[in-house]
């Protein structure tokens, strides 16, 4: 019996082992083919060069991308966590009359695909006489996102005791200043995670910015573009950079993260 | 602690309580309003501009204006074969569901119960991923099967033949569509997997029940509703999967979605591809509805 479970738990870590070498195994693949010396990937890699970086780290083509990836990045995070927080609130703290179905067709943007989301927004921006740019783009990416942000931070809304807000609104709080010192606090992490996931679900999506971006271009719109024609082993290079760059912001998240909870704990 | 400002009377505030404007929303909707109204603008307008669309005289831009049924006529004409790429399309998400349920089950049971303490970082590497957009992770599997590539550069280097020519084959497609969408099954079953008492199994376990019947008759109906979430998700995303086919599987088969686009691109029939975008959202948006319709969410994402 004990001995059953033991084995079952080894299969299951070695199993999570080898599904994870997997995943990464692609990534670490494109870092090996920007990093090799010479136009086309051959292995074993038999000279290693960093040409291929610092020539993507001076194009000025790919300084007009990175800037359009973060503009729309930004922006998308902030008009989404602050949409969601409410829609939070909405989804989880509470009781009206039209939650249940609110909170299903909520879901359905996240239920759907897209390219053909993408494809709906062009049209409808056609029909609007509004032609395609970044600024459109972020309209595309926050139709996804903000259902996101709305789940990841209602989630952290449903641990929340709606109690703390009564007893200081008894005490004689108002709502700005109970929204400022009660539950921006305790929503805290939810909302910084939800902030994170807007970030950089925004800077990785190709689907929605190939057809809503009109003649702007993103990272993932670039990258896309020269795989299927003109292919230069800057491709790999700029995809591991920005493989790189969201790694550091999902650390760099989860250490503020880490980091203002320690002193949470401290100060109670 | 309080400031001056903060404890003044909110007197400019719409939503003080006591201060009756008009008719008065609940709070609830009143939070909800935003992301209503925005949704409205930003998901059900376009849906609607797609349906009218769908309705427009063939390869004309006359939304709105004229009304025909010359677009679905077409489509389910015998002699167009759009039928093969929604064929494609459904059975590759199908065979994704199956293959990704047994490939995120055991990973999913190991985060709610093996791992522990180290769960938080084994689910945090499986949802990096998808911070990495597909076409570079899709193109790295192309790096790793190349001629060539990683696999048969390495097969080489030991004193093998090389690697098996398998890229630009519809199973490479199937490849990457399992590899793609798998966070959007795992977490959904760890949610579902977490929502199963572990006092129900122990007892069960103390009154004598076997691995398999434990499983069967207590785990996987209570984990139900995670795993149903998960494999809609999935079904519903590898359904409109463009990526994978044209990426991995150099255009060896057409997905639905990639007939939509063509119709809107090369072919310029803008009310073609709506047809067949239309049809695509009803298989999806129906399947979505009815199983929603049977979940309780408040239940799976955590309120007891």
């Amino acid at each position: 019996m004990e001995q059953s479970s033991r084995r079952a738990n080894l299969f299951v870590g070695l199993w999570t082992g080898f599904v994870l070498v997997a995943i990464y195994l692609p990534i670490v693949c494109g870092a090996l083919a920007g990093l090799a010396k010479g136009r086309y990937f051959n292995f074993p890699v038999r000279a290693w060069s960093g040409e291929w970086w610092s020539r993507t780290a001076a194009s000025l083509e790919i300084h007009a991308l990175v800037q359009n990836s973060v503009v729309i990045a930004a922006v998308v995070t902030v008009v989404a966590v602050v949409i969601a927080f409410f829609g939070a609130l909405a989804f989880a703290r509470f009781d009206w009359k039209g939650r249940r179905i609110y909170q299903k067709i909520l879901l359905l943007p996240i239920f759907f695909p897209q390219p053909v989301l993408g494809l709906a927004l062009l049209l409808w921006f056609n029909a609007l006489g509004v032609t395609p740019s970044w600024q459109t783009a972020i309209v595309a990416h926050l139709v996804w996102i903000v259902p996101i942000v709305t789940l990841v931070i209602a989630i952290r809304v449903y641990g929340f005791d709606p109690v703390l807000e009564e007893a200081a609104s008894d005490l004689g709080a108002d709502r700005l200043f109970i929204l400022r010192t009660v539950t921006l606090p305790i929503l805290w992490p939810g909302i910084w995670s939800g902030a994170l996931f807007a970030f950089l679900l925004s800077w990785g999506n190709f689907p929605l910015s190939l057809y809503t971006a009109g003649a702007d271009s993103t990272i993932p719109k670039w990258l896309y573009s020269k795989m299927v024609a003109g292919y230069t082993p800057m491709v790999p290079a700029l995809g591991t950079m920005s493989t790189l760059a969201a790694a550091v912001l999902l650390l760099g998240g989860g250490l503020v993260m880490h980091w203002r909870r320690r002193r949470a704990a401290a100060a109670a | 602690m309080s400031s001056a400002a903060a404890v003044a009377p909110d007197a400019t505030l719409p939503v003080a309580p006591g201060v009756a404007t008009g008719p008065r929303l609940s709070a609830g909707l009143r939070c909800a309003l935003p992301v209503i109204l925005f949704l409205l603008a930003g998901f059900v307008a376009p849906l609607v501009t797609v349906a009218a669309y769908a309705f427009a005289t063939p390869k004309s831009f006359d939304v709105f204006r004229s009304f025909t049924l010359a677009n679905f006529a077409a489509i389910v004409d015998p002699a167009n074969t759009v039928w093969t790429s929604f064929a494609w399309s459904l059975v590759l998400a199908s065979v994704t569901v199956v293959l990704l349920a047994i490939v995120a089950y055991p990973i999913a049971y190991g985060l709610d119960r093996v791992f522990g303490r180290w769960s938080g970082l084994v689910g945090t590497l499986f949802v990096f991923p998808l911070f990495v957009s597909e076409n570079v992770r899709l193109y790295g599997w192309v790096l790793f099967f190349l001629k060539n590539g990683v696999l048969d550069g390495f097969l080489k280097w030991i004193g093998l033949s090389g690697g098996p020519e398998v890229l630009f084959t519809p199973g490479m497609t199937l490849f990457g569509m399992v590899y793609v969408y798998l966070p959007f099954m795992l977490f959904p079953i760890t949610l579902g997997l977490a929502m199963v008492p572990r006092d129900l199994i122990d007892a069960a376990r103390d009154l004598g029940a076997d691995r398999l019947s434990i499983w069967r008759d207590i785990e996987l109906p209570l984990a139900m509703p995670g795993i149903l979430i998960g494999m809609l998700l999935t079904f519903v995303l590898a359904a409109g999967a463009v990526a994978e086919a044209k990426i991995l599987g150099g255009q060896s088969i057409i997905p639905i979605t990639q007939d939509i686009e063509i119709a809107f691109t090369y072919a310029q029939n803008w009310p073609l591809g709506s047809a067949l975008a239309v049809i695509l959202m009803v298989i999806v948006s129906g399947l979505a509805l009815a199983v929603m319709g049977r979940l309780d969410l408040d239940r799976i994402l955590g309120r007891r």
